[in-house]
């Protein structure tokens, strides 16, 4: 399994109720059923992943999360709410965030660094929007249309007065690095991050 | 008629009627002494019945679901595209089982049956009978077959209603229920549908009260005329202008008031064949059954209370253009079951049929039905 799915199966409970908000093919929820006991749902709009998920026997709906929203959920029902990937492909990420934590005790959420050295350097060098192994998409077909950064996404939870629990910042092939550790915003790749609601 | 059987065609199917002689109490409060129901099998039974999956069928649907009666039938089953061999009903990992519903008019116990009392045609002294009462006699059925668990339990419409009802009726003897293109409940305007065809037959002066059987005639015109409004509400708008358009039969207009459209005269031919070959008696009953479907009724109207009785996992399939039980519909479902914790996966499928685009078999539609169903008979060791 992905190293990135790897860390965050160590931080889900087990039995918990878990909702995957963009599940792909199901791997997670799959290896959460099975390793975790962990009931719930993928949300997913790609046909083919869809219907992956159904072969492995992963409850999925079809939902996107952009013109539908989350208003079929109901508050608190979930243990976890997970979005590997896709934060940055939503028309609205603060407000996913905000349904995310509205839905479940604790989010999971994923995403690349767009402040990684690399994209820095493309960007100063060539002076045109950076493409690399986790952004491989020209500017105007990209999905990802709030690119952010690590710190982006750390001053957005302070706004939101979200706790930030546990922060693990990992290479492009989802390793755990301690060049990443030292640095996170220049060195680290995809960052996976754990939040809840402080308590007021 | 084929010259052949297709390869995937469960062959040449013989149906069986089965007698009952317990008392069926129904929920109307009335009790058939005695009654049949007249099903087909197809694909065999495994050592454990852990393989039999049930096909319940829609407002007119009867047991002949898949393959060919005889060498001469111009057309197979009604979900020939669904059963057989390598369909997503696989007829060589699953033992399947259609039935005509009470009530109806292809051979089991309905309106157009003898009454033992009075030896004359039931008609109109038939009970209305509803889901729960075609569930529980299914289950009947389940037990003179020795399944005590469906596999899954399928139907698309009223069909899906049948299944749905299925998990909340006996929730420990199904493990899967299809529901597909259907609804928790008929809206004000499916009601209203509905009677505009129940008076269009009762409205037939050949209908007699229900007992035209008695005096040798059928409510011809009514029943076409129910047909041909419940056959608008199955197609969609876009299908029924790719079909038709404004084609007209002949180049130019007539100036008067026969078919000169060629939907009129589709509408009309179908209407007719119908009222052929399908029972008035039948038609109300169906009908009736749909608007009395309303598993969220004894909870309140809480819909999510009434699925917390269910066990099984469920699929819901809705298809885009279908406005009689519209994708809404089955989101609401699925809402219910999410906020109940059952397990559920929906999908709708971009289709430009309306309703009917259950009963046809498009790439997405029959990859999900394969995948899910694929998966059913993994679990069973089918």
């Amino acid at each position: 399994m992905r190293p990135d799915l790897e860390i965050i199966e160590q931080w889900i409970n087990p039995g918990s109720h878990v909702l995957d908000l963009g599940c792909g093919d199901g791997t997670l929820l799959d290896h959460l059923q099975r390793e975790k006991q962990a009931s719930g749902f993928g949300l997913e709009i790609n046909p083919d992943h869809i219907t992956t998920c159904m072969e492995r026997g992963v409850a999925v709906i079809e939902q996107n999360l952009d013109t539908q929203g989350l208003q079929n959920f109901d508050d608190q029902s979930f243990d976890v709410v997970l979005m590997t990937q896709a934060l940055q492909a939503v028309r609205r990420p603060d407000k996913v965030l905000d349904e995310m934590l509205r839905l479940g005790r604790e989010g999971i959420v994923t995403f690349p660094n767009f402040a990684y050295w690399r994209l820095r350097w493309y960007l100063m060098r060539r002076g045109r929007m950076p493409e690399s192994e986790t952004l491989p998409y020209r500017w105007y077909n990209t999905p990802n249309i709030h690119l952010c950064t690590f710190k982006d996404f750390e001053a957005l939870c302070h706004r939101k007065n979200f706790q930030i629990k546990n922060r693990t910042v990992v290479d492009g092939q989802h390793r755990d690095r301690w060049l990443s550790r030292l640095w996170p915003n220049m060195l680290g790749q995809i960052a996976i991050y754990r939040i809840t609601r402080k308590e007021d | 008629m084929p010259d052949s059987l297709p390869p995937d065609s469960v062959g040449i199917v013989t149906p069986q009627t089965l007698h009952f002689d317990t008392p069926l109490t129904l929920a109307c409060g009335q009790t058939l002494d005695s009654y049949d129901l007249v099903i087909e099998t197809y694909g065999t039974l495994n050592a454990d019945a852990s393989n039999a999956v049930l096909i319940c069928h829609a407002l007119s649907g009867h047991h002949h679901a898949a393959g060919y009666h005889s060498m001469d039938d111009r057309k197979p089953g009604w979900w020939d595209s669904c059963i057989g061999p390598g369909k997503p009903i696989d007829t060589r990992r699953f033992f399947v089982v259609s039935l005509n519903n009470l009530g109806g008019c292809n051979g089991s116990t309905g309106p157009n049956s003898t009454n033992p009392h009075t030896g004359k045609a039931y008609g109109p002294d038939f009970p209305v009978v509803t889901v729960q009462d075609w569930v529980h006699s299914q289950a009947l059925l389940a037990d003179r077959l020795g399944i005590q668990c469906w596999a899954a339990v399928v139907g698309g419409s009223l069909g899906g209603m049948q299944a749905l009802q299925w998990s909340l009726s006996y929730p420990d003897r199904l493990r899967h229920a299809l529901i597909i293109a259907s609804t928790p409940r008929l809206t004000a305007q499916n009601i209203a549908f509905n009677e505009v065809a129940r008076k269009a037959i009762t409205a037939d002066p050949e209908f007699h009260g229900g007992r035209y059987y008695d005096v040798n005639t059928l409510p011809r015109h009514g029943l076409m005329l129910a047909r041909m409004v419940g056959h608008i509400t199955y197609l969609s708008d876009a299908s029924m202008g790719e079909k038709f358009g404004r084609e007209l039969r002949d180049q130019a207009y007539k100036f008067g008031y026969d078919a000169e459209f060629q939907v009129e005269s589709y509408l009309r031919y179908q209407g007719e064949r119908f009222s052929e070959s399908f029972d008035a008696n039948t038609y109300l009953l169906m009908t009736r059954a749909l608007d009395y479907f309303d598993p969220a009724y004894d909870f309140d109207n809480n819909l999510a209370a009434a699925m917390a009785q269910a066990r099984c996992e469920f699929l819901v399939l809705s298809f885009s253009t279908d406005w009689r039980f519209s994708p809404a519909r089955s989101e609401e479902l699925v809402k219910a079951m999410i906020a109940a914790r059952r397990k559920v996966s929906y999908a709708e499928i971009d289709a430009p049929w309306g309703h009917d685009a259950f009963l046809i078999p498009t790439p997405r539609y029959t990859d999900i039905f394969n995948a899910y169903m694929g998966r059913v008979a993994r679990e069973v060791g089918a």
